[in-house]
């Protein structure tokens, strides 16, 4: 196994010069089947780093694999766009000039502008900044994306940046803008990294694309704890019940029995690099069911809570009418400076909503922010350094396809998810923003039906085959769509024991034709005590599907292990499928055209590939269940026919059988004592 | 206990069976027919009830109100319908989209074995289109289906175009909890069948079909929809399904509670109940329907594209809109709202329907028997079968004991006899298909023609079996061995009857009632003239044709005798089709186990 070492970097505006030390365009080679052995344990640190890119969507965090002996894949980070456009263009001053019309602007190419830097003026973080002391900051954000099924995504995002170290020396006892239950959960259990989730619905990939930040249907936990941590499962008992109380939700029913730790498939994704996975833990509650009570704590850990900022947005009621809700935190350790001689905390609270525009306008195509939160922003949070709203314009360049009011003063373009997007973007810090009426109320009018969308190029589907109570199959099928490139994917499937896999059954196949894994790494259950895991890495053919099949027996579980509601079935939760996807902005030729020709040869390393996570659908499986409505029946029945077929059979079986004779008489037996006295046999 | 160990009291006992084995069997066979015959009677029958929690506190609003817009899509449907000759695949994609379902198709073949006459198909290629709604915030684990057939010529197009309105409606609504299919499938039950296996991966019937790309989860229940015309007066609830298999009655319960909420006409087995049960007439109108439900559960076919889901452990139920010239019109929203209240209802299941009774007979919709009141009526056939086996036997031997003493000098006779008809079963399982071409080439016949009459000649033939099986013996038969077989067939059928009633009560009452007079009398001292004559119209191919007939007079369409053996040719063709497309085992069954034993008693009553 390789070393590697991963440099976290903080950019503000400053810290431009940090980026020269890596490469933007390297050489991309298309891993060969057989050297993919060999490249497991490389490749899954690569996936982590990039979905660490990921998650730094628009904030200011680039993390960069400076490990460049070996070219392996690289991986995107959105904000590099335009800070390069901005050392290409040094001098240029972003316009900030809210009257210029969008349908110019972007027939300008020119004026395309990095937009965080030139929003994020350094008097005005100094002048909402906090005192020194505490060193702490807080960015809000919310970006809203119309996809092409009609609906509308809307991803709010908080960030609490704090300079401090919970785990190292002093006891970090005064908390300003980062929460308290948090830091001290931290502390307590010395957690290096902690990742929840909570998500009511199913993200539709096939309809509405990737999402920002990919989470299971249910409740998802996953934690490394600090190499210092004896009893590891300890601790995550203790933390899963504490986590349960601040979140008000069911993580209590994490044990042994749903708990894994992956090999591969979940890397840390913050500063430090170790990657033994004694020291993580994960787990899926696929049946978790999320509802105001989990968003009511959620929202008390931001700073302004839903008082101000964005989070004012977040009325539950239309939270909750959507097709898809997820909440998120991810706490993790990040550097502070380039240096990287101090650690910061990063607390990062994700919101992803899907509305459905179809049910909720009675067919017109048309919303605004008052008609999915029925509220509107008016402020930004007093304590953000940032607070901002980008409004995904990509697919609608001349305004043909709908129309955005009131029209954005800014215009920004990163490459997010493999996509180069376009976003108007809004800066509630700005007063002008709200306009005259102190109040912003984005509005967006649809024209026409939005076009045909790009397909998402990994997709992924699961389900139980079969029929009857004793055996089933799982399939596991993995679409890549793209044209031309194969991929490895990195699949974990985990399965409670009441399913008892026949591993031997495995078979992975794509194009009809047998596909040999590179790397498994399989976990058998334990009754009672863990479940299933199989962590698979498999390369999937370009342009095709590759399916996953494994069969399985149905246990008879001890009658006081069914629950409630047996005749609902058993959840099996999501599969986990990661893994680098070429980029779609790499397939499109026409784009280079505009580029000078020097640039264009090799692939960019920005734009080659993007690291996805893709959870499948959880299954619900019934297992035989015996009827729980006739115990009564049931022992009454069983009492008899052991009282009477037992016990008769019993009878029969230790019976010894003997001719009875007639009791001899008196003088016989007076006869036979004188006999037995005499020596003589008897009569 | 006294009677297993005490051989005095044993002897007894055995002695008296022995002694009165003829009344008892007499009156064993009639109080089973009788008490069958009771369950019909209103007071010893069950009001139906809603066992589900889920599905009886919480009563739903119906709002449907776009009954009249389904009808004319299904008009259009019908238009395009015509215009392709087929089924309009892209036009019901395009028109399900638009309605903000997701779409898929799946394509499938299949080639019968012998051609179709009824139905007239042999080479089948078809399109299912299915769309899916999804639940807003369900993670696809569960779903409800709702499917109309697109059948030849005009009959069921309002039933896509109720489906279509639906699909509009319910997209609009926000309750959804569970994904809902609505599936339009082409070729009634073959396409069916190729939507189900690909659902769930599975390939029992070797039909080619391409895979489905979109699931909804593990389906819980699934309604059928087929509308007969415009004007629908009464809805029927069909529930048999392949092999005899039922749904869950909640499933029955919840039609029954939302006609009479809404205000419909239904009916089971097309007849209406009615109130006058101290009557006779009352009492014979439920005894029909109850006995139209056990010849159709006996048949062992699927009555409508329900009865393939429930081999998956899906409630399902067929809802059939007739037209039978009443006042009373029902409109198409009325049948919207129908449909909205049951998917509304299903909607808020939290469990599978598992709470009601999955085994029951229905003399009218708002009465059931269930299995505990039906199976001491075939328990009292099934008694008289084993006094006859104790009375048969010499009196001072029980019967374990009596065949071990006669097994060692005529084995081989006993042997004989049973491989032989075994293997006549055998003949008549396979051979039909496997030589229809054969046939087709030495006689001027069709392939189906072919395939009924090899049928019935294998069947025929094997009347001659005794004489020939008797060429292979050495010696000749003895009492005993007579005796032997005999206990052997009863033995054999009572484990056939009794298994087969548990699976489906209604084929095995009807073989018992048909089987055990033969089994009781049969023995080589008979009448052979007679006793011959009575076999051969009491054999499971008479009980067939008796069924044709009986079914037709219950129905109120009574056929002369020429109409009635085609429609007996039809049916042995049908059974034969239902087995190779669908899996039904009616038809093996009754080849390669009903046909033998009842050859084995043909043997005992020629035996030399």
């Amino acid at each position: 196994m390789r070393s590697h070492r991963t440099e976290t970097v903080l950019t503000n505006t400053d810290a431009v010069s940090a980026l020269d030390k890596s490469d933007p365009c390297d050489t991309e080679v298309p891993l060969p089947p057989q050297q993919v052995p060999k490249m497991a344990a490389h490749s899954s640190i690569l996936l982590l780093l990039a979905f660490a890119a990921i998650c730094c969507l628009q904030l200011c965090q680039v993390s960069a694999d400076v490990d460049q002996t070996k070219s392996g894949e690289p991986y995107t980070e959105p904000n590099q766009v335009s800070i390069e456009r901005k050392l290409e263009k040094p001098d240029e001053v972003p316009p900030i000039v809210s009257d210029i019309d969008p349908i110019e602007k972007e027939q300008d190419d020119k004026q395309w502008q990095s937009t965080e830097e030139a929003m994020v003026k350094p008097e005005t973080t100094k002048e909402i900044a906090p005192p020194p002391p505490f060193k702490d900051e807080f960015k809000e954000e919310l970006v809203i994306r119309p996809l092409q099924s009609g609906d509308i995504y809307a991803s709010f995002q908080f960030r609490t940046l704090w300079d401090t170290d919970f785990l190292k020396g002093k006891r970090v006892s005064h908390y300003h803008l980062f929460p308290k239950s948090l830091g001290q959960v931290i502390s307590k259990f010395s957690v290096r990294e902690l990742h929840i989730s909570f998500t009511q619905g199913f993200w539709r990939t096939m309809q509405w694309g990737q999402p920002f930040l990919p989470s299971p249907p249910g409740a998802e936990l996953w934690v490394w704890f600090q190499d210092s941590v004896t009893d590891v499962d300890g601790a995550w008992k203790e933390l899963t019940n504490v986590l349960s109380g601040i979140f008000c939700a069911s993580l209590n029913f994490i044990d042994s029995t749903n708990t894994v730790q992956p090999s591969a498939s979940f890397k840390p994704l913050g500063l430090e690099n170790v990657t033994d996975p004694r020291f993580l833990r994960y787990a899926m509650l696929p049946r978790e069911i999320v509802c105001t009570e989990n968003l009511t704590p959620w929202k008390k850990l931001l700073p302004c809570g839903s008082k101000a900022g964005l989070a004012v947005l977040m009325k539950s009621e239309k939270l909750f009418h959507s097709s898809f809700h997820s909440e998120a935190i991810h706490i993790r350790p990040v550097c502070q400076d380039v240096e990287c001689k101090a650690l910061s905390w990063e607390l990062r609270q994700t919101l992803n909503v899907v509305f459905d525009v179809h049910t909720s306008g009675q067919g017109k195509k048309e919303w605004s922010l008052f008609k999915m939160f029925s509220r509107t922003l008016t402020e930004a949070c007093p304590l953000a350094s940032s607070s901002k709203v980008h409004v995904d314009v990509t697919d609608n360049p001349e305004g043909e396809l709908f129309d955005l009011l009131p029209v954005s003063p800014l215009l920004t373009q990163s490459v997010v998810l493999g996509d180069r997007r376009t976003y108007a973007m809004y800066d509630l810090t700005n007063k002008d923003t709200f306009g005259s009426t102190r109040s912003l109320n984005l509005l967006v009018r649809w024209k026409s039906d939005g076009g045909e969308m790009m397909r998402p190029l990994l997709h992924s589907e699961r389900y139980v085959a079969g029929f009857g109570l004793q055996t089933g199959e799982i399939h596991t099928l993995i679409y890549n769509y793209h044209p031309y490139r194969a991929f490895p994917v990195l699949l974990m499937e985990t399965v409670p024991w009441y399913l008892r896999l026949y591993i031997h059954t495995l078979t992975v196949t794509s194009k009809n034709k047998d596909n040999k894994p590179s790397y498994i790494h399989y976990q058998p259950s334990k009754d009672r005590l863990r479940p299933h895991l199989l962590e698979m890495l498999v390369q999937l053919p370009p342009n095709s599907v590759t399916e996953v099949t494994v069969q399985f027996e149905r246990a008879l579980l001890k009658w006081t292990e069914y629950t409630p509601d047996p005749n609902h079935g058993f959840y099996v939760g999501s599969s986990v499928i990661s893994g680098l996807v070429p980029s779609m902005v790499a397939m499109d030729t026409n784009n280079t055209r505009e580029r000078p020709l020097f640039s264009s040869f090799f692939p960019c390393k920005e734009e080659s590939s993007y690291f996805v996570r893709v959870y499948t659908e959880p299954l619900l499986v019934n297992l035989p269940t015996p009827d729980f409505s006739m115990p009564y029946n049931v022992i009454c029945l069983t009492c008899t026919v052991v009282a009477v077929g037992y016990g008769s059979f019993y009878n029969l079986l230790t019976r010894t059988f003997q001719v009875e004779e007639p009791s001899a008489g008196l003088v016989k037996r007076l006869a036979n004592v004188i006999r037995r006295w005499r020596g003589v046999p008897q009569l | 206990m006294g009677l297993l160990s005490d051989p005095n009291r044993r002897r007894a006992l055995t002695n008296l069976l022995t002694r009165l084995n003829t009344p008892i069997c007499v009156v064993c066979y009639l109080a089973g027919v009788a008490w069958f015959m009771g369950l019909a009677f209103e007071p010893f029958t069950l009001r139906t009830y809603m066992s589900e929690n889920a599905m009886g506190s919480t009563m739903v609003e119906e709002r449907f109100p776009s009954g009249e817009r389904a009808v004319a899509t299904g008009r259009e449907f019908s238009a395009h319908k015509r215009k392709v000759g087929g089924m309009p695949v892209d036009w019901l994609v395009k028109t399900m989209q638009a309605r903000g379902l997701e779409v898929y198709t799946q394509r499938f073949s299949r080639t019968l074995p012998f051609p179709d006459e009824n139905k007239e198909r042999y080479m089948v290629h078809g399109t299912n289109v299915y769309g899916i709604l999804r639940a807003p915030r369900a993670p696809r684990t569960e779903a409800l289906v709702l499917t109309a057939p697109c059948t030849e010529g005009n009959s069921n197009n309002q039933a896509v175009g109720l489906l279509l309105g639906l699909a509009q409606y319910f997209r609009n609504q926000v309750y959804w909890a569970k994904d809902i299919i609505f599936l339009v499938n082409e070729h009634d039950l073959i396409g069916m069948q190729a939507w189900l296996e690909g659902y769930h991966h599975t390939n029992i019937t070797g039909m080619d079909w391409t895979p489905l790309q979109g699931r909804g989860g593990s389906i819980q229940a699934a309604l059928s929809l087929e509308l007969s015309s415009d004007v629908i007066t009464s809805l029927d609830l069909v529930l048999e399904g392949l092999n005899g298999q039922l749904p869950n009655l909640d499933l029955a319960n919840l039609f029954y509670a939302f006609c009479q909420k809404i205000d419909i006409l239904c009916t089971i087995q097309g007849k209406l109940q009615r109130s006058d049960w101290d009557t006779p007439s009352g009492y014979t109108h439920a005894a029909q329907t109850m006995m139209l439900m056990v010849m159709k559960q006996a048949s062992g076919r699927s009555w409508g594209d329900h009865g393939l889901f429930l081999r998956y452990h899906i409630e399902a139920a067929t809802i059939k809109g007739v037209n039978s010239f009443r006042q009373y019109k029902t409109d198409a929203t009325t049948i919207g709202r129908l449909l909205e209240g049951m998917f509304r209802k299903l909607n808020n299941l939290l469990e599978r329907l598992h709470q009601s009774y999955f085994f029951y007979l229905m003399p009218s919709l708002s009465h059931f028997v269930s299995i505990g009141y039906y199976m001491p009526a075939f328990g009292l056939l099934a008694a008289l079968d084993l006094w006859v086996h104790l009375g048969t036997l010499p009196p001072t031997e029980d019967g374990v004991a009596g065949e071990e003493s006669d097994s060692s000098p005529s084995a081989l006779s006993i042997l004989t006899p049973v491989v032989i008809s075994h293997m006549t079963g055998v003949a008549l399982y396979s051979l039909p298909i496997r030589s229809q071409e054969m046939a087709v080439e030495h006689f001027p016949v069709s392939e189906t023609e072919a395939v009924v009459l090899t049928a019935i000649a294998i069947y025929t033939a094997g009347l001659a079996l005794p004489h020939n099986t008797h060429k292979f013996l050495a010696g000749e038969g003895t009492e005993k061995g007579w005796r032997v077989l005999k206990l052997v067939a009863l033995l054999y059928l009572a484990v056939l009857l009794g298994c087969t009633a548990l699976i489906n009560f209604s084929l095995g009452f009807i073989l018992a009632l048909s089987m055990v007079p033969i089994a009781a009398f049969i023995t080589p001292h008979v009448p052979k003239v007679l006793s011959a004559t009575i076999m051969i119209l009491l054999s499971p191919g008479f009980t067939l044709l008796y069924c044709v007939f009986v079914y037709q007079e219950l129905q109120e369409s009574p056929v002369s005798l020429a109409e009635g053996w085609m429609l007996f040719l039809s049916v042995i063709s049908q059974g034969i089709l239902d087995h190779s497309l669908y899996g039904s085992l009616v038809y093996p069954l009754l080849a390669l186990f009903v046909y033998p034993c009842w050859l084995l008693f043909w043997n005992i009553l020629f035996w030399k």
